[in-house]
């Protein structure tokens, strides 16, 4: 029963990942490669191609993944199984946060939960931009190795959209395609030049 | 956008709006907090300034994915329960419909060039998005000593340490719940002593 057996894996895999984004690779690592369904190289490989698409990536790696072992049938399954225990979990909580919301226990707690969720995304933009922006590690050891390992091209074009973006105060999806544009641009169309 | 007037109405919008925002999200993570806020707060007006920030906190404190945690929890804010589903399918099925596809053709998409590059430029362009969402969150952010030491404290342990951002913001709920066993204790100290007086 492949589909009983797709379905108890990424249900499992939706309801142990808390915190979201990359955090929950491990798990799914664990899962898929030892049921055979990917071997790790496939994995690495998809992970690439999920960055290149849009959507969470739980819901990327179900849907590959169920294709893969059952077709379109396969990723219903998958698909759903990765949902339901987070849709399930916030049906209830956002049932009772109506109630709760202005309960003095529920304030204290949120009172300290905002200011770790701004410091979490800040930090995300940190780590965005030095993976983004700073060469592999193993070529800095010195303050020039540092400035030679720089990505420029991505540093520019990051450029550009905070001028943009502040300045103009655009929609969030037309900077994404802006940024899409200046990516064709740089890495595209000006190396024919040069 | 005028505001829907009819439950068929919100559903509708509710799907459409969730369905961009699964569209437009890359790189996952906190990639579509930006649009989710712009979405749900400044255009349609569905959720208030203030109470996004505790709508993430919850969401990224319960198991799953963030933008479908967010979507269930917007969606049933709007409009119950069949407002959450509509809201979650809305954002599940833009990458479903897209990587059932790409699995077809794995080996082809792996190798287009130009995606590549488009896809280097859309990183860069994604950073600039979560720092615009963690300016303006930032504003609204009600600023004391002790959450100000928060803030620094998760922002350095999610940056230089591996540690889990659930421990994290457990952290901030506890110190969060002591700071309001602190506020009971020293409300009921003035009561006491005023009447004293």
């Amino acid at each position: 029963m492949i589909y009983l057996d797709l379905f108890i894996t990424f249900f499992k895999i939706g309801l142990f990942t808390i915190g979201g984004g990359y955090a929950m690779i491990p798990l799914i690592q664990q899962e898929v490669v030892d049921h055979g369904w990917l071997t790790l190289l496939e994995l690495t490989d998809f992970i690439a191609v999920a960055e290149s698409t849009p959507g969470p990536f739980a819901v990327n790696i179900a849907t590959f993944v169920g294709m893969e072992m059952g077709g379109l049938p396969g990723a219903l399954t998958t698909t759903t199984a990765v949902v339901l225990p987070s849709f399930i979990i916030i049906l209830l909580i956002a049932k009772a946060f109506t109630n709760f919301q202005q309960n003095k226990w529920v304030q204290g707690a949120l009172y300290g939960m905002r200011p770790v969720v701004i410091g979490l995304i800040a930090s995300a933009v940190l780590l965005l931009m030095s993976s983004g922006f700073i060469g592999h590690e193993a070529q800095i050891n010195s303050v020039g190795g540092f400035f030679a390992s720089l990505q420029y091209l991505e540093i520019i074009i990051f450029s550009i959209c905070v001028f943009v973006y502040f300045r103009f105060k655009l929609h969030p999806i037309k900077l994404i395609l802006i940024s899409a544009a200046l990516g064709m641009l740089f890495f595209g169309v000006l190396p024919m030049f040069y | 956008m005028g505001i829907p007037t009819n439950q068929k109405e919100k559903l509708q919008t509710l799907f459409i709006t969730f369905f961009k925002i699964g569209l437009f999200t890359f790189g996952g993570g906190y990639a579509m907090i930006p649009l989710i806020e712009y979405e749900t707060v400044e255009r349609h007006r569905w959720i208030k300034s203030e109470d996004i920030l505790d709508i993430f906190a919850i969401a990224e404190a319960t198991p799953g994915v963030i933008a479908i945690n967010t979507a269930t929890f917007v969606g049933y804010k709007v409009a119950g329960f069949w407002g959450s589903l509509l809201a979650t399918l809305g954002v599940v099925i833009p990458s479903f419909t897209i990587i059932s596809v790409i699995s077809l053709f794995f080996q082809e998409f792996q190798s287009l060039e130009w995606v590549g590059y488009a896809f280097k430029g859309i990183r860069a362009g994604v950073i600039v998005l979560i720092l615009g969402a963690v300016v303006k969150m930032g504003k609204k952010g009600e600023y004391t000593p002790l959450t100000v030491l928060i803030l620094m404290l998760a922002f350095s342990l999610a940056s230089f340490t591996d540690i889990n951002v659930i421990y994290l913001l457990l952290g901030g709920a506890v110190t969060g719940l002591f700071y309001q066993v602190w506020l009971n204790r020293k409300q009921a100290d003035d009561k006491r002593d005023e009447v004293k007086k």
